[in-house]
């Protein structure tokens, strides 16, 4: 029974640890289907982090504190948009770009306004997403094996995390099943095509674009107010560059990211709870459970175990023939 | 036809761009309640006030010298190597393990070694993006991102568990032996009965830097390969056309840059540390990114836009000392620097474009 538990425990907290990633991959899956290369998304997220956790402990209301954060990615996310497709200039160097304005501005803005080195108050109670009980969850909680899956698997996350496991299926939808969609992953594909049928590229990259802003304005939301209380430093850790590499792990399909996210929040989990790990005489250090996100996607990208190929045309500015 | 001039090109657009960056910058520190004017001359006060201060000054801007050569040299070749902050980490373990081999006699022996180490050591963590790169066609840009990350955590374990001093708890390898030790300014000076550059980390490796930036420079415009190396960057086709195979040239560019990045490790290292710690580099390699892109991937350039963000580095810690801005404002500055120059060139570059076209118009017409 205990080993169950353990296990129950280990797979709540991947759960958790797998939804900024999960947002931020889907939010890079808009992106970089329309066209745009984004490694922008760790700072989009952290900002996002910075300013909810800011405005909730401010305003002592998560919603004002999720919409700000919100606002703040969206922003970004437009920057990195007028560089990349209004100014035709290198995507990839803009989102380093804004990786770095990000990690100097919360910092130093935070220091500004709360005086803590760079960190929020702590959040109370009405400051931070609480989490969502299921109707009889409690009840259930002793019924063995299917009562802890229920009570502490299903139930009690924040609302946040039932947004973003829905945002999977819908992202879905809207990518190959409606008119949008299918012209998203045209853009990203072959924008002259798109363009010769009368519809604007650079409206379409522009949604693409201010979609990732939002989706990463949810994750960066969701770590400071959902699975923490309050904004710390560089609170992100490289989420953004991970929630990247579930990205190529998934093929740039929402589906397979959801499994992709999961099974990094998964090695997330384990390398939190275990110093090391030791199967049979083998002992695996803890760094390698936290490079192993990256060796799987170096591996993939190298096409060893399957090919990922990524949108055509991503990573370059439409030129419009004259 | 060329639609600006060199000068325009190479001095006036980096100027107004860099004038960008620092307006929005000085907008940041107005924004915050603080005085741009006070906390620019805090800087430089700071950062060249006193010989101390322009020692770390130019010892961060070694650091930058070797990164942004080797951000520069890749993108020579059009390929861009944001790995460098990994290279250069696993350049600090090259330098430790050469350093740590044996009892050196004399620095004038352990220099060129430990170099040679810090640079196979770079150079080989670059090769693998490199090679996969060329051969399996995997975006290079996201493998050395990733390449960060694993060098991050190999670093980590390696001092946590192999590298340390058995009973430390500290994370570090030994020191290394006084034979190892580089002169400081402060030692060159010494000789000349000059007490200067008191307790600063700026040493010989400054020089080397400087002598790399010249390798660089002929390396580029004076041999065979960096011919091929810049008609790969201006025409992967057209290169492969005149028989230059895009395989070994972008393996090479990458071996050459992570042997610069990993070079950096003689100065933060072998220079000032002395030992190997936890994240040595803090960051040069990605700096080296904002210098190459400032100081156009040229040597001048980027020694210049080195010099700069040292005396940013070195003013930032001073800001935070007696103003109360957190240093991470670099940071900011950092990011403005390569959003303007690398990202945003093309805001100003085109406007400026089309009134140098405006300009030149009536010499034209006069001539015919």
């Amino acid at each position: 029974m205990e080993v169950f538990d353990t296990i129950i425990q280990i797979s709540d907290s991947a759960v958790r640890l797998a939804i900024p990633l999960l947002l931020a991959c889907l939010a890079g899956l808009f992106s970089e289907r329309g066209g745009i290369f984004d490694i922008g998304l760790e700072g989009k997220m952290l900002a996002a982090a910075f300013l909810s956790a800011g405005v909730a402990a401010a305003t002592g209301n998560v919603w004002l504190g999720l919409f700000a954060g919100i606002a703040v990615s969206v922003v970004l996310a437009l920057i990195h948009g007028v560089a990349s497709i209004t100014f035709r200039g290198d995507q990839l160097i803009s989102g380093v770009a804004i990786n770095f304005l990000a990690a100097g501005l919360t910092v130093v803005i935070g220091q500004a306004w709360f005086g803590l080195g760079g960190r929020t108050p702590a959040l109370p109670g009405d400051g931070r997403f609480s989490n969502l009980e299921w109707p009889v969850a409690d009840a259930l909680k002793d019924v063995p094996v299917l009562g802890p899956v229920y009570s502490e698997l299903i139930s009690g996350h924040t609302f946040l995390v039932y947004v973003a496991l829905l945002i999977v299926p819908l992202s879905w939808y809207v990518l190959f099943r409606t008119r949008f969609g299918l012209r998203l992953r045209a853009v990203g594909e072959n924008p002259g095509a798109v363009d010769t049928a009368g519809i604007s590229v650079v409206k379409l990259r522009y949604s693409a674009v201010i979609i990732c802003g939002v989706l990463c304005g949810l994750a960066g939301a969701y770590l400071s107010t959902g699975l923490a209380a309050g904004f710390v430093k560089d609170m992100s850790a490289g989420r953004g560059f991970i929630a990247l590499a579930a990205l190529i792990f998934a093929k740039w399909r929402p589906v397979q990211a959801l499994m992709a996210c999961l099974l990094f929040g998964l090695l997330e989990a384990i390398a939190n709870r275990y110093q090391s790990i030791e199967i049979g005489a083998l002992e695996i250090p803890v760094q390698f459970m936290q490079a192993l996100p990256y060796i799987l996607t170096v591996v993939i990208l190298a096409g060893f175990i399957g090919k990922a190929i990524p949108p055509k045309a991503g990573g370059e500015p439409y030129v419009k023939e004259r | 036809m060329q639609k600006l001039p060199k000068w325009a090109d190479i001095v006036l657009i980096p100027l107004i761009n860099l004038l960008l960056a620092f307006l929005v910058s000085g907008l940041v520190i107005l924004a915050i309640g603080k005085d741009p004017i006070v906390a620019i001359q805090t800087m430089i006060d700071g950062a060249f006030g006193s010989t101390t201060g322009l020692g770390y000054t130019l010892y961060y801007a070694t650091n930058f010298m070797f990164t942004g050569l080797a951000v520069s040299v890749a993108f020579q070749a059009r390929i861009f190597n944001i790995g460098g902050e990994g290279q250069a980490l696993l350049g600090g373990l090259g330098v430790a393990l050469v350093c740590l081999s044996i009892d050196w006699p004399h620095w004038l022996v352990a220099l060129p070694a430990a170099a040679i180490g810090g640079a196979v050591f770079g150079a080989a963590w670059a090769f693998i993006p490199a090679y996969l790169q060329a051969k399996r066609g995997s975006h290079i840009v996201i493998t050395t991102i990733m390449f960060n990350f694993i060098a991050a955590s190999l670093i980590g374990f390696l001092l946590a568990d192999l590298l340390k001093v058995p009973g430390s708890m500290d994370p570090a390898t030994a020191n290394f032996p006084p034979g190892a030790h580089l002169p400081t300014f402060n030692d060159i000076f010494a000789l000349f009965g000059l007490d200067v550059f008191k307790h600063a980390p700026v040493n010989v490796s400054f020089f080397v830097a400087l002598f790399c930036a010249f390798g660089f420079w002929v390396l580029i415009w004076h041999t065979r390969l960096g011919f091929a190396m810049r008609a790969f960057g201006q025409s992967e086709r057209g290169a492969q056309y005149a028989g230059i195979s895009p395989l070994k040239i972008t393996v090479i560019a990458m071996l050459i840059s992570g042997a610069l990045a990993g070079m950096m490790a003689i100065n933060n290292v072998m220079g000032e540390s002395e030992r190997l710690i936890l994240n040595a580099t803090e960051g040069a390699g990605f700096i080296g990114i904002a210098v190459a892109l400032m100081g156009r991937s040229h040597p001048i350039g980027v020694i210049l836009a080195s010099i700069l963000f040292g005396f940013l580095y070195q003013g930032g810690a001073e800001l935070s000392l007696w103003e109360g801005i957190p240093r991470e404002l670099v940071t900011v500055i950092q990011g403005l620097v390569i959003l303007f120059t690398g990202a945003l060139d093309g805001m100003v570059r085109r406007p400026l474009e089309n009134l140098f076209l405006i300009l030149r118009k009536p010499t034209k017409n006069g001539a015919v």
